[in-house]
């Protein structure tokens, strides 16, 4: 691990990668008081960035408007989707803006505790942050009286994960928190009325957190001047597969598969997987779509295919990968996603029927309505698009041993 | 296990519920610790935290069964686990595996003889961009080809 | 109801702490919602699911149970709900605003049938080769969508080993539909916590500690979690085999008893509403089956009041009058075989407190093998003795090493309800449609005390009506004996009587305070345990504990479905009955005193009734080695 020279890595983006002061979005969130830090926030459109893109702006409200006297803010650092590795970037190189992400997201609900909860993968980053958390204290950022403000003491706490993808859901990362099995609970309540302990809690993503001290410093306004209207601000993409620069890139939300494919030097591309394993895989016909929240929405992993792969091989390993993850605990997704593996073992033995297949791509949509969390909502996303998209290679030449990705 | 192990280990977790509390929410906590240090939690080690900590002691299982990160059953000293998702599949997992198994002469999921290493497969470890990869413990490596790998290992004690 | 200290969370119910005012009408907290075509209004934070039911819509549900907190699990009750993107479980979702159910679109029964069909595809077995045909809640859902093929196929070979090594309750995990409604049981709901949710994913499966045997953990036997199974998974360790050789086997001399709570319930499984006693029909029934005598075990209870009263009485004496330290009070009851085992487990060192007394199960079989066999003239040898018995714990408690006083074992089988219910059904009979006939001599007359020893604090009620009158001479100062502080349902009651003017031999108990306790459920009985570990039990004397909700009306032997209210109707039933008896105290029990003169000569507490009708107990403790 060469930890020093990655993070002396140089990086530049339009937003998160930009220019960026140690302390200055704390400083300034403190001059503009929770109203304005509020309405800078909505005014820039920031939606979570871990995928599911609810308006970061109105859970801090939901929260903030909470009367209750404890209330947390957590950041949530299982980034564990497969492909998606930008939470490890922001960590070890761009801790600060972590960090003031949650002071200023403290500041302004409320909260006088922070948890970030670090999976337990990415262990070897704990030290460099804690390091980075007694720096911060000794520069009056956190702990008591912050900057010398009277009225705002915040600390922040890193806990780690023990190896389980659910935990990423965030009512199971509370669940985690709580010493309990990382299953998601039902929901409402949600978490900012009844999250950790039971307290009003705001669960962000990293790189959430990370893009609020920019836009406190520099202004709603300024932030959506990048990305689309419904889709405001850039994203950090983590490319990964049959590329030359694999990577994480920050771009504006906007930008077509094709311009990134060009950006990460990607050649014979046959398909691009948008959202890691839970997200849904683009053949080279729809490589014109755009990257945003009304289009091809992703919490950031990308992961490229080129002419070689077997497509129905990229798929068995998604799935495996979700009969392990899954809790457990709800129906859809404990039996469905060993049924649709199982349905993959079937056409790589050329034991199936269309009709089975049709099933199965019925039962994929009622997993998606019906499961409990976001994990098995999205598990069938990957059965479902790959079988349609790549059925003629998946169908046609199934059995002929040619493609052996 | 002997008494005075029994012993030992009760007042190791006894420090432990003082440092991180009797609360629910430090069970995780104490269980990493003690897996950090025994690479397993033993049925001695689970009734004495569900003990310490007034809950039951299937609470406790239920919790380390659910973490891939935890166990039950002794492991070597160093459990090393490569990554089987998609991104380090594609850029020759299968390759490390085979060598690894060949070289170490166990498969994925067992122990050498020594106690010295424990292969394992875990999913995503977030270094697709620089795969295969995998953790020596809570360390990461990258980049692995066959012979990285079986140095990196050869290398660990 | 007593606050318990550092209450926890249970894990169950972690996902639906929803800020919800007890009482909602105070705060005009109601909200108009629309299910499908009608339009109604609600207190705030009911559920979907609650609506609906108070509305007659019905919405299927499995991992759902009155008794438990939500889970959400299953989601088999999943209903539209407008503007929401994905489908919603009806169970767990608080309607907290005006919003638009649908809960039979074609999105929702699609989804439904699809959950069903995954549940059937894991679910090992036929349901004809299965002992809750008929009462099974996956069939149900299965006859309700219609399902008429295995759409993701069928399971064709077990995947866990049947676990019965537990005399009591035996775990079939391939039928297990993961609802987890015995978790919340064992765990929430009774706070023994002997079972959870183990490992992740596909391999997600109900286990014990390290998947240790049933017999090796903590487990008592209470058999609450087999009356919330929905399936087969779980069920209770069924000799009714056995007893049908014995009962064709002409050398055998085959005696029940039969317990209160069965006949109050049995009915249920005849499908008769609850809240119906059927003691002379079930007399009846069980001679036709061909057992040789039908007992009352009211007999032995009205016994129980006698050795545990006197054994009161004894300790109360001690502790008075000769100021000895070392006497245990409050002296807590050991009727119930699953509260025993809980002690051993859970509180070994408080195993003194314990009356010595035997059940009335045990004290009926070790008379049954000694002073019934020597009145009758019959080798014990060839006599068998079987227990009807609304408990699963019962059946541990008659194979207990302990229990073979008469020198022989001294009940040979516990039969729950449900099991003499289907043996009655092989036997061609019906039950309601049965005459009425009376129990068999020389154990006929059971007081109504006895009779009440079904319903929590019933065994409190039968002792005071004689304690009281044996120390002061006079009645209990409760109309129509009707001790009301020891009714209903709630957890853990207190109260206390006052004896004044005693009879000589207890003057030493003039002015004394009679304090009491009664609670019912494990989860009830850790808070009296607790109580008692910070002394806050100090001047109480007596201490009624029951190891199911609602006393044995609501044993884990008793038909299924099982819930609060269906347990307040039994309750009635055995209530009512007992109001109708000629005699309502125990010692008054003609049949008791003769025992007394003729067999157990020395009297209550006197040698042979030490020997036969006395116990000891086992300091087990919660280590699982």
């Amino acid at each position: 691990m060469e930890l020093e020279k990655i993070k002396k890595k140089m990086r530049s983006g339009p937003v998160l990668f930009s220019e960026y002061k140690l302390g200055e979005g704390v400083k300034k969130a403190l001059q503009l008081g929770r109203e304005n830090i509020l309405f800078e926030l909505k005014d820039s459109g920031l939606k979570g960035r871990g995928g599911a893109g609810f308006p970061t702006a109105t859970k801090w409200m939901l929260s903030g408007a909470s009367l209750s006297d404890k209330k947390f803010i957590v950041c949530n650092a299982d980034e564990g989707e497969p492909g998606t590795f930008k939470d490890r970037v922001l960590l070890l190189e761009y801790p600060e803006l972590v960090f003031e992400g949650m002071i200023i997201g403290g500041y302004t609900i409320g909260a006088k505790e922070g948890i970030l909860y670090l999976r337990g993968e990415y262990e070897y980053i704990l030290k460099s942050l804690e390091d980075f958390l007694e720096m911060l204290r000794k520069d009056k950022l956190l702990g008591n009286n912050i900057l010398g403000n009277e009225n705002f003491s915040f600390n922040i706490t890193i806990r780690l994960g023990s190896g389980a993808y659910v935990c990423g859901e965030e009512t199971a990362l509370i669940e985690s928190l709580e010493g309990y099995r990382g299953e998601p609970r039902n929901r409402p309540p949600y978490p900012v009325n009844t999250g950790y302990l039971g307290h009003p809690t705001v669960v962000n993503n990293v790189e959430t957190l990370a893009s609020v001290p920019h836009i406190i410093l520099k202004g709603g306004e300024w932030f959506k001047k990048h990305g689309t209207d419904k889709s405001t601000g850039s994203k950090l993409f983590s490319v990964s597969g049959d590329c030359d620069k694999p990577g994480v890139y920050e771009l504006p939300w906007g930008t077509s598969i094709a311009e990134l494919l060009k950006v990460v030097e990607a050649k014979n591309t046959k398909a691009v997987q948008v959202g890691g394993a839970s997200g849904i895989c683009l053949p080279k016909s729809q490589f014109n779509r755009v990257l945003g929240y009304e289009d091809a929405a992703t919490g950031g992993s990308i992961i490229v295919f080129n002419e070689s792969r077997n497509m129905l091989k990229v798929l068995k390993n998604f799935m495996e990968f979700f009969v392990e993850e899954s809790c457990g605990q709800c129906t859809p997704c404990r039996i469905g996603n060993i049924k649709l593996l199982e349905a993959i073992e079937k056409i790589e033995n050329n034991d199936f029927t269309f009709s089975y297949i049709n099933n199965l791509k019925e039962l994929g949509r009622t997993m998606q309505l019906a499961s409990k969390c976001g994990l098995g909502q999205s598990s069938p996303n990957s059965f479902i698009s790959i079988l349609e998209n790549f059925k003629d290679e998946i169908f046609g030449l199934n059995g002929k041993g040619k493609n052996n990705g | 296990m002997l008494v005075l192990e029994k012993n030992a280990l009760s007042e190791e977790i006894e420090s432990l519920v003082n440092q991180f509390g009797k609360e629910r929410s430090a069970l995780l906590q104490i269980l990493q610790a003690i897996q950090r240090k025994h690479k397993h939690i033993s049925d001695f080690a689970q009734q004495e935290v569900a003990r310490m900590m007034e809950i039951h002691p299937v609470e406790v299982n239920s919790v380390v069964s659910f973490y891939s990160f935890l166990c039950t059953q002794p492991k070597g000293r160093n459990i090393v686990r490569l990554c089987q998702t998609i991104s380090c599949d594609m850029a020759g997992k299968e390759k490390v595996e085979e060598t690894v198994q060949r070289e170490l002469g166990i498969k994925f999921g067992q122990t050498t003889k020594d106690k010295r290493i424990t292969l394992e497969f875990t999913n995503c470890l977030g270094m697709c961009d620089q795969g295969p990869a995998m953790l020596v413990n809570e360390k990461v490596y990258t980049k692995l080809d066959p012979e990285t790998a079986i140095n990196i290992l050869n290398e660990i004690k | 109801m007593v606050k318990r200290e550092n209450e926890r969370i249970p894990v169950s119910q972690q996902a639906h702490v929803v800020d919800k005012p007890k009482d909602l009408t105070n705060i005009g907290g109601t909200v108009s919602v629309q299910i499908n075509e009608k339009k109604i209004t609600v207190p705030l934070g009911t559920t979907i699911l609650e609506a609906c039911q108070l509305n007659q819509i019905h919405i299927p549900t499995l991992c759902h149970h009155p008794d438990l907190c939500i889970a959400g699990v299953c989601r088999v009750c999943v209903v539209e709900v407008e503007k929401m993107r994905t489908l919603q479980t009806a169970c767990s979702f608080p309607i907290m605003s005006p919003i638009k159910i649908k809960t039979s679109t074609e999105m929702v029964r699609k989804a439904r049938r699809h959950i069903i069909d995954l549940l059937l595809s894991e679910h090992y077995g036929e349901c004809y080769s299965c002992f809750r045909n008929g009462n099974c809640e996956l069939q149900n859902l299965a006859k309700e969508y219609g399902v008429d093929n295995y759409t993701f196929g069928h399971v064709q070979s077990p995947r866990y080993e049947v676990d019965n090594s537990s005399a009591a309750v035996v775990r079939d995990m391939n039928k297990c539909v993961l609802c987890k409604r015995c978790v919340r049981t064992c765990i929430d709901f009774q706070e023994v916590g002997v079972l959870e949710a183990i490992d992740r994913g596909h391999d997600t499966h109900v286990g014990t500690f390290l998947d240790k045997p049933l017999a090796d953990v903590v487990c008592i036997n209470c058999g609450q979690c087999i009356n919330r199974c929905p399936t087969a998974a779980l069920r209770a360790n069924d000799p009714s085999d056995e007893i049908w050789t014995a009962i064709d086997d002409p050398k055998k001399h085959v005696v029940i008893q039969t317990a209160p709570s069965p006949r109050a319930a049995i009915g249920e499984e005849f499908g008769q509403e609850p809240g119906k006693s059927f003691t002379g029909e079930l007399n009846t029934a069980l001679r036709r089956i061909g057992f040789d005598r039908v007992f009352d075990t009211n007999f032995t209870a009205d016994l129980t009041i006698m050795e545990e009263g006197t054994e009161l009485l004894t300790r109360l004496k001690k502790a008075l009058v000769d100021k000895d330290q070392s006497v245990k009070l409050p002296q807590f009851t050991s009727c119930s075989p699953g509260w025993v085992k809980y002690i051993e487990h859970f509180y070994p060192e408080y195993l003194d407190y314990l009356s010595t007394a035997k059940s009335p199960q045990q004290m009926f079989g070790a008379l049954i093998k000694t002073f019934y066999a020597k009145e009758e003239n019959i080798d014990p040898a060839d006599i068998v003795t079987v227990a009807l018995m609304p408990c699963a714990a019962k059946k541990f408690e008659c194979n207990r090493p302990e229990m073979y006083d008469s020198g022989f074992k001294d009940v040979d089988y516990g039969l729950t309800t449900r099991e003499m219910a289907k043996m009655i059904r092989e036997a061609g009979i019906y039950l309601p449609e049965m005459p009425k006939s009376q129990f068999d001599d020389p154990f006929g007359d059971a007081s109504g005390a006895g009779l009440i020893f079904g319903a929590t604090g019933g065994v409190m009620e039968a002792a005071l009506r004689t304690a009281y009158e044996l120390i002061t001479g006079r009645e209990v100062p409760f109309e129509n004996l009707i001790i009301e502080p020891c009714r209903g349902f709630e957890g853990v009651k207190q109260a206390s009587v006052k004896l004044e003017n005693c009879v000589e031999q207890y003057k030493f108990l003039e002015g004394v305070e009679l304090k009491f306790v009664v609670a019912h459920g494990t989860a009830n009985a850790k808070i009296v345990m607790e109580m008692l570990k910070n002394g806050e039990l100090n001047d109480v004397h007596f201490v009624e504990v029951m190891a199911c909700p609602g006393g044995c009306l609501g044993g884990g032997g008793q038909p299924i479905p099982t819930s609060a209210e269906i347990r307040k109707k039994r309750a009635e039933a055995i209530y009512e009955e007992e109001a109708t008896l000629p005699i309502r105290k125990s010692h008054e029990n003609t049949h008791v005193t003769y025992l007394y003169e003729k067999f157990l000569t020395d009297g209550p507490c006197g040698k042979l009734s030490h020997k036969l009708l006395h116990t000891h107990y086992v300091k087990r403790g919660k280590y699982i080695s």
